[in-house]
């Protein structure tokens, strides 16, 4: 049987790495800039490659806030919920983008636009309530700025 | 008093006579997450449209993130600001002149600062840390030296490893990542132990809600980071560092990528640093959204590639550490105090502060605040001055309720307590703790209960399930601080989450499960009220 796209590319980012178990979470970070998540069949490849267990492998994949187990949307809202944005009032950002939505944080939109996240702290505490788009960071987030973002990813 | 290099803000490129106006625009995640590049980008684009010569030098932040996107304009030698300019606001900048650097009218500008380095905030501070912060360009090797770096270096390298180890010690610095472990010590131990191969580790997993100053200074100063560990490694023997650095701060994974690979070219890394045939080179590694990979032992396993789990320790990391060889872990603003600290003498470190809080502290005024930013200053500011004096009280304009210092580990403290001096014993004799000097600030809408639950819900979430007490202590809190907020038995339940607390802070392995009780008990001991809900109406059956 040919392998999947998800162990081809498992294989070859470890590669690059120079097949080093030390660098499992690198490796990690990188199959997922290729795939979107980490595929349950890219698990045995890199436990192949590493010469590390598949529990090992799973281990850190699931220990991992970062490492997603299904694909995501086409876009990514992280929204901060740590200590220094709740007191700029980010829990009712967050309820309103989840009510837009349609989903609770951790979902995607129906549709498959919008994928909503919780991240416990982006280092813009100073300027909250903050959120992170497809890895661009935005602060000061307000009502309209926040619809703002969601009619740009089109939802 | 001053610090040599502070006031200089002139660079030797910029000595050449020249007539284009040089403007710098942070490219700080917190000024990028307010506009700073839409601002610098139609900056740049106006300039070519009316084909004036003008440079636009991206910078990290001056540390007042209320007034970012802050945009600077050199005029004789002398940086003058103008801020908040959010991308609306460009237009109005532009009418004024901003390209052409029309002093006057700039100066009448709604926005204008006047001369960058006088703003009270700015001109309060002691930066030996963040001294050329917002001032240099990052990637810059010759701004670096050129406003007093590597000069830490160079007198390492002209000590004995014993000599650096001792001057440190000299210093006073304590463990800037929360713990206030003394840094010469930690040195010491992995200098005095035998090893072929000893590693010097950053933690750069600056995880704490309310703290950004790791951030700040490995966008805006990385080559300090790097000119610390390499001293640190001289200092013990290691020839290879690692920087564990977090994803959520991509922007400061691409600055310290970009300032290694500046640094390793000319020299200052690799197997003949600073050609002194001495060796070592740094590596920048991205954690994977685990808060608790903050904790020293965990960051060690989440760096072999490993699930972050606490060690028990002993051993210390000094003694088997990374990979089970000799390690230095310590956290950014450690690393980055050593290069004054050698450069400028231990004494002139440990002559700021008080007690054993010796030198200066980046603090990290969060929240809801007016002006928040960083602000680097000796030990001893009390509380008080500043979140009302600095941080001019909160950005809502209600009145503060509670302040949170330290991290999400961090004690709750109310407007009583604010003649607490910036200072780790003064901290600990009140149940709190400074941590890594996060101050977040939270107005009268702050429900206690509420902050309480979410002390017990992040440790749950964050737990690393290695013991007890933090894996199964955590769900328990939070569910029974619910029941306490349903109005549900709460005298027996208040009385179950302080026990509940005694566990935790004396049974868990770290400081995720052990400091959980810290904002958990400060919430309970000065904001009774919160807790104290009507007992629940009994429904009638239908």
């Amino acid at each position: 049987m040919a392998p999947s796209e998800a162990e081809t590319t498992a294989r070859a980012v470890a590669r690059q790495h120079g097949n080093r178990p030390d660098a499992l979470i690198e490796i990690l970070h990188g199959v997922q800039a290729v795939l979107g998540w980490v595929p349950e069949s890219a698990v045995p490849a890199l436990a192949d490659a590493l010469n590390l267990s598949r529990a090992e492998v799973h281990g850190v994949v699931t220990f991992s806030h970062d490492f997603r187990r299904q694909p995501a949307g086409r876009h990514v809202l992280k929204m901060c919920r740590a200590e220094a944005c709740q007191a700029m009032g980010c829990e009712a950002l967050v309820e309103r983008a989840e009510s837009r939505l349609g989903v609770s944080c951790g979902g995607t939109s129906a549709d498959g636009r919008v994928t909503l996240e919780s991240v416990y702290c982006l280092g813009l505490c100073a300027s909250g309530p903050s959120g992170m788009m497809d890895g661009r960071v935005v602060g000061r987030l307000t009502a309209p700025r926040l619809d703002a973002l969601l009619r740009e990813a089109g939802a | 008093m001053t610090i040599p290099f502070l006031s200089r803000s002139r660079t030797p490129a910029e000595d050449q006579p020249r007539r284009t106006v040089r403007l710098f625009i942070s490219k700080d995640a917190a000024a990028v997450a307010v506009g700073a590049e839409t601002v610098a980008a139609a900056i740049v684009r106006s300039a070519a449209a009316t084909a004036l010569p003008v440079e636009v030098v991206r910078t990290g932040s001056r540390g007042m993130l209320w007034l970012e996107p802050l945009v600077e304009v050199e005029i004789d030698g002398v940086r003058y600001g103008f801020g908040p300019i959010e991308p609306e606001a460009l237009a109005g900048l532009l009418d004024a002149g901003i390209l052409q650097a029309d002093l006057k009218r700039l100066l009448a500008h709604p926005a204008s600062l006047g001369p960058v380095d006088k703003i009270e905030y700015l001109a309060a501070q002691t930066r030996l840390t963040f001294a050329r912060c917002g001032i240099t360009d990052p990637l810059s090797l010759d701004n670096y030296r050129a406003l007093g770096g590597c000069k830490g270096l160079e007198k390492a390298l002209s000590l004995t490893p014993a000599g650096i180890v001792d001057e440190v010690a000299k210093s006073g610095l304590r463990g800037r990542g929360g713990a206030g472990f003394p840094t010469g010590i930690k040195w010491k131990s992995a200098h005095d132990v035998a090893g072929e191969q000893k590693y010097i580790v950053c933690n750069a997993d600056e995880g704490d809600s309310g703290t950004f100053a790791d951030r700040m200074l490995m966008e805006g100063d990385p080559f300090l980071l790097i000119e610390g560990m390499t001293i640190a490694g001289l200092a013990v023997g290691a020839s290879k560092g690692f920087i564990y650095v977090r994803s959520e701060y991509p922007h400061a994974i691409l600055a310290l990528k970009a300032a290694v690979a500046v640094a390793r070219k000319a020299g200052l890394l690799g197997a003949n640093v600073a050609a002194s045939g001495r060796a070592f080179d740094l590596e920048v590694r991205v954690g994977a959204g685990a808060y608790v990979c903050g904790e020293e032992t965990a960051l060690l396993e989440s760096l072999e590639g490993k699930r972050g789990i606490v060690r028990a320790k002993p051993p210390l990391p000094a003694h088997k550490g990374l990979f089970g060889k000799p390690t230095v872990i310590n956290n950014v603003l450690s690393f980055a105090a050593a290069p004054f600290i050698l450069g400028e003498g231990a004494k002139a470190y440990a002559d700021y502060g008080l007690g054993r809080s010796r030198g200066t502290m980046p603090i990290q005024l969060a929240g809801n605040i007016k002006r928040g930013g960083l602000f680097e200053t000796a030990f001893g500011m009390t509380l008080g001055e500043l979140v009302d004096d600095i941080g001019g009280d909160t950005a809502s304009g209600r009145p503060v309720k509670a302040v949170q210092v330290g991290g999400p580990l961090g004690a709750y403290f109310p407007r009583a307590l604010f003649d607490t001096p910036f200072d780790y014993e003064a901290f600990a004799a009140r149940d709190g703790l400074i941590g890594h000097g996060g101050v977040v600030v939270f107005d009268d809408a702050a429900d206690m209960a509420r902050q309480a639950k979410f002390a017990f819900e992040f440790c749950a979430i964050e737990s690393c399930g290695k013991c007890t007490p933090c894996r199964i202590g955590a769900t328990r809190g939070a569910e029974t601080i619910e029941k306490i907020m349903a109005g549900e038995n709460d005298e027996a339940n208040l009385a179950l989450v302080a026990d509940l607390c005694n566990t935790m802070k004396f049974g868990s392995l770290c400081a995720l499960g052990g400091f959980t009780p810290y904002p958990v008990v400060s919430a309970l001991t000065h904001f009774p009220d919160d807790f104290r809900r009507p007992a629940p109406r009994l429904q009638a059956a239908e």
